[in-house]
């Protein structure tokens, strides 16, 4: 099952390779991560999509929790959160594609960022499984690359990971 | 006040209350070296930088407050990663200091430099590698704190040569704020009441303390609770002597190689309280089959040791020594006549077999040699059957200590470990106990005892054989015996009288007892060994 890990950092350099180096050795599986800073340049935000069972992602949290330099930790879930993950892909596209794939890009509101003679490339954000379609779609014109940035999520309403332990 | 980056880093020792460090110097740290100097801190050259880190850690155990070691870059750091990872295991509190090339050097490749916060980050429980000199009296004063707070662990500060050299204006930080680490030292209120319901409605309660109740320092606390509710006490290589063996509620050691009365109390408890104790898989094999027969309590000060190796019905998170004295004050006393009853008749007094020719038998030496020692001796006992003999056999008397390596089982921790002790507890008879096999992974301290007049004493079970890996091999391998033989081997009384020390070795009942009589008496560093048969089994 997978899950979404929320986790506030002091914005130390290393902290990041304390927190992937705990989910090698502890045999946690990551799908995604992807980390920023804050509105405060102290703090960074960690959103971390791993896979495992309950007792699994307590330990992560738990784990994560004694890291000297983490701040904060909160599983979301999936119903209490927005989540977001932007994807770029250059397709293979002549001449002659150009109009079909306009269109695959207008119905699922993804944007044309670059055209050159023989490929497009689009710019998508969306939730996970909303990319994942979007690739079936795409794919029979031809994925020259892509790259994605990981999902990021953010609780809904007046909700806040406050940044107290 | 203004000074040299070097001075204060020695500043910050001083404020600290640091009286000895161990280390070893080189290219990298010479600045701190040459502050370290004239500041009155005693500096112990270890003669291999684990052991400065087992040193440490020997001392902080029995002084209860972190310990320091000092190593240079490159290897000499990546060489402390064996003791950094030991202390981590058993949760002791120790600070690791050690040199690293220039700051604008750091990621070049240059000579003795290794990425030591990177290499030593899965052992540690948080570590520095400090850029700015301005951030030392900070990075210092935090360093102590988490090494010595919450669940202990060791901290390591890695400290660039340049920083070293630089100068800054310093003042030692009068307090500690560290936002994101707020450990939980109080049991929640309501938890602790339902802990207490379950005690009480137990008919076979079974209280089992690790290493955790020594780290709280609540020896009197968990004491007072099994005799206020008569609950028998049972407990793990980690924490065994918080009970002194004559207690009549003390059950002795559990798991692999615990014993018997132990491990049938375990599987005939209802309730079950684990104190401080994480459940490894050494001491509770099957937690599944436990899970299922018994109500699990569990105090730890980590909330993930609550629930990560056997499932817990109570978790209470806190001090021990907190969590204990809130259970204390509503405690009332109970009666478990049949229960205890039951658990004594599982009692067996030790048998000896008759030893053969020119040995004795090590758990006899053992508990004869424990019983002539004062009754607050500290004995630790090294890695491999030496440690099992010594854990079942040393009779712990009230206010002794038993120290091991006992999550990591670091090979060579005896010697250097008893080095340590002994220089927090001069007074006090500090004895290791080792193989043959692990004192030739750390006796080369001999000569830091010998330089430093540290008396402590060493006894060496000698069966030329890497007897637990043996006895593993004859089990598990069809007695396909490899690479456990020690010929060529040093005749360790000469080795002993080589390096000054006075050495006894004993072969039988008669150089049993004069040894025993140097090992309790003598005024100085000795070295005991004892011939022991090679087919001595491990367990009882």
């Amino acid at each position: 099952m997978k899950h979404t890990i929320s986790v506030l950092v002091e914005n130390h350099s290393g902290v990041l390779s304390r927190i992937t180096g705990l989910f090698s050795r502890r045999g946690f599986n990551i799908e995604s991560l992807a980390v920023g800073p804050t509105h405060d340049p102290e703090v960074s935000r960690i959103t971390i999509i791993a896979d495992g069972d309950q007792h699994t992602v307590e330990q992560i949290e738990k784990q994560l929790n004694k890291l000297i330099e983490v701040i904060k930790v909160r599983t979301l879930k999936k119903d209490e959160c927005f989540a977001r993950e932007l994807m770029l892909v250059k397709l293979n596209c002549p001449a002659e594609k150009r109009s079909e794939i306009m269109t695959i890009a207008e119905m699922t509101e993804a944007k044309i960022v670059d055209v050159t003679l023989t490929t497009v490339t689009l710019e998508i954000c969306a939730r996970y499984n909303k990319l994942e379609r979007f690739i079936e779609i795409v794919a029979p014109y031809g994925i020259v690359e892509l790259v994605r940035t990981g999902t990021i999520a953010i609780q809904k309403g007046s909700d806040v990971m406050d940044r107290k332990k | 006040m203004k000074m040299k980056a070097c001075e204060a880093m020695v500043e910050c020792l001083k404020a600290e209350n640091i009286k000895v460090v161990f280390g070893y110097p080189g290219a990298a740290i010479c600045p701190f070296y040459d502050a370290l100097m004239d500041s009155g801190i005693k500096h112990i050259l270890v003669r291999h930088e684990a052991n400065a880190g087992h040193e440490a850690s020997g001392m902080a155990r029995i002084s209860g407050k972190p310990a320091v070691c000092v190593v240079t870059s490159g290897p000499g750091a990546v060489n402390l990663i064996t003791a950094i990872a030991t202390a981590y295991a058993d949760s002791i509190p120790i600070v690791c200091i050690t040199g690293q090339v220039n700051t604008e050097q750091i990621g070049s490749d240059v000579f003795q430099e290794a990425d030591i916060t990177g290499a030593a980050e899965p052992f540690v429980k948080h570590s520095y590698l400090v850029k700015d000199p301005n951030d030392i009296p900070r990075v210092f004063k935090e360093a102590f704190y988490i090494a010595g707070s919450g669940r202990p662990g060791p901290v390591l500060i890695d400290m660039p040569m340049d920083v070293q050299k630089a100068e800054i204006d310093f003042e030692y930080p009068k307090k500690v704020d560290i936002r994101s680490y707020k450990p939980t030292v109080k049991g929640n209120a309501f938890q602790v009441k339902r802990v207490m319901k379950e005690l009480q409605s137990a008919k076979k309660p079974l209280i089992c303390i690790g290493g955790g109740v020594f780290a709280a320092d609540a020896q009197e606390e968990v004491v007072k609770l099994a005799h206020t509710m008569n609950i028998p006490v049972i407990t793990t290589m980690m924490g065994i002597s918080v009970f002194s063996d004559d207690d009549p509620l003390f059950f002795g050691m559990l798991g692999t190689h615990g014993v018997k009365s132990a491990n049938t109390a375990v599987k005939e408890c209802d309730v079950l309280f684990l104190v401080g104790a994480r459940v490894g898989d050494r001491a509770v094999s099957t937690p599944l089959a436990l899970e299922q027969t018994t109500k699990i309590l569990h105090i730890d000060i980590d909330p993930a040791e609550l629930g990560k190796n056997i499932r817990v019905d109570f978790p209470l998170v806190g001090d021990a020594k907190n969590v204990l004295t809130q259970l204390n004050a509503i405690a009332k006393p109970m009666e478990h006549t049949e229960w205890i009853d039951r658990l004594n008749s599982y009692r067996a007094a030790p048998v000896y077999q008759q030893p053969r020719e020119g040995t004795v038998v090590p758990r006899e030496f053992i508990d004869k040699l424990s019983r002539r020692l004062p009754d607050n001796a500290v004995v630790v006992a090294d890695v491999g059957q030496n440690q099992i003999w010594t854990a079942t056999s040393f009779h712990i008397g009230e206010g002794g200590r038993f120290m091991t390596s006992g999550g990591m089982g670091t090979m060579g921790y005896s010697l250097p470990a008893a080095i340590g002790a002994k220089i927090a507890a001069p007074d006090r008879a500090v004895v290791a106990i080792c193989g043959d096999g692990s004192l030739q992974m750390c006796m080369m301290e001999l000569a830091t005892a010998v330089q430093n007049n540290i008396k402590v004493k060493l006894v060496v079970m000698t069966n030329n054989r890497l007897g637990m890996v043996r006895e593993l091999q004859t089990n598990g391998y069809n007695g396909r015996e490899t690479a456990v033989f020690l010929d060529g081997s040093p005749d360790f009384i000469k080795l002993a009288d080589a390096y000054g020390i006075k050495g006894c070795r004993v072969t039988d009942a008669a150089s049993e007892n004069e040894a025993i009589e140097l090992l309790a008496e003598y005024d100085g560093i000795a070295l005991v060994e004892v011939m022991v048969d090679e087919n001595a089994p491990t367990l009882i």
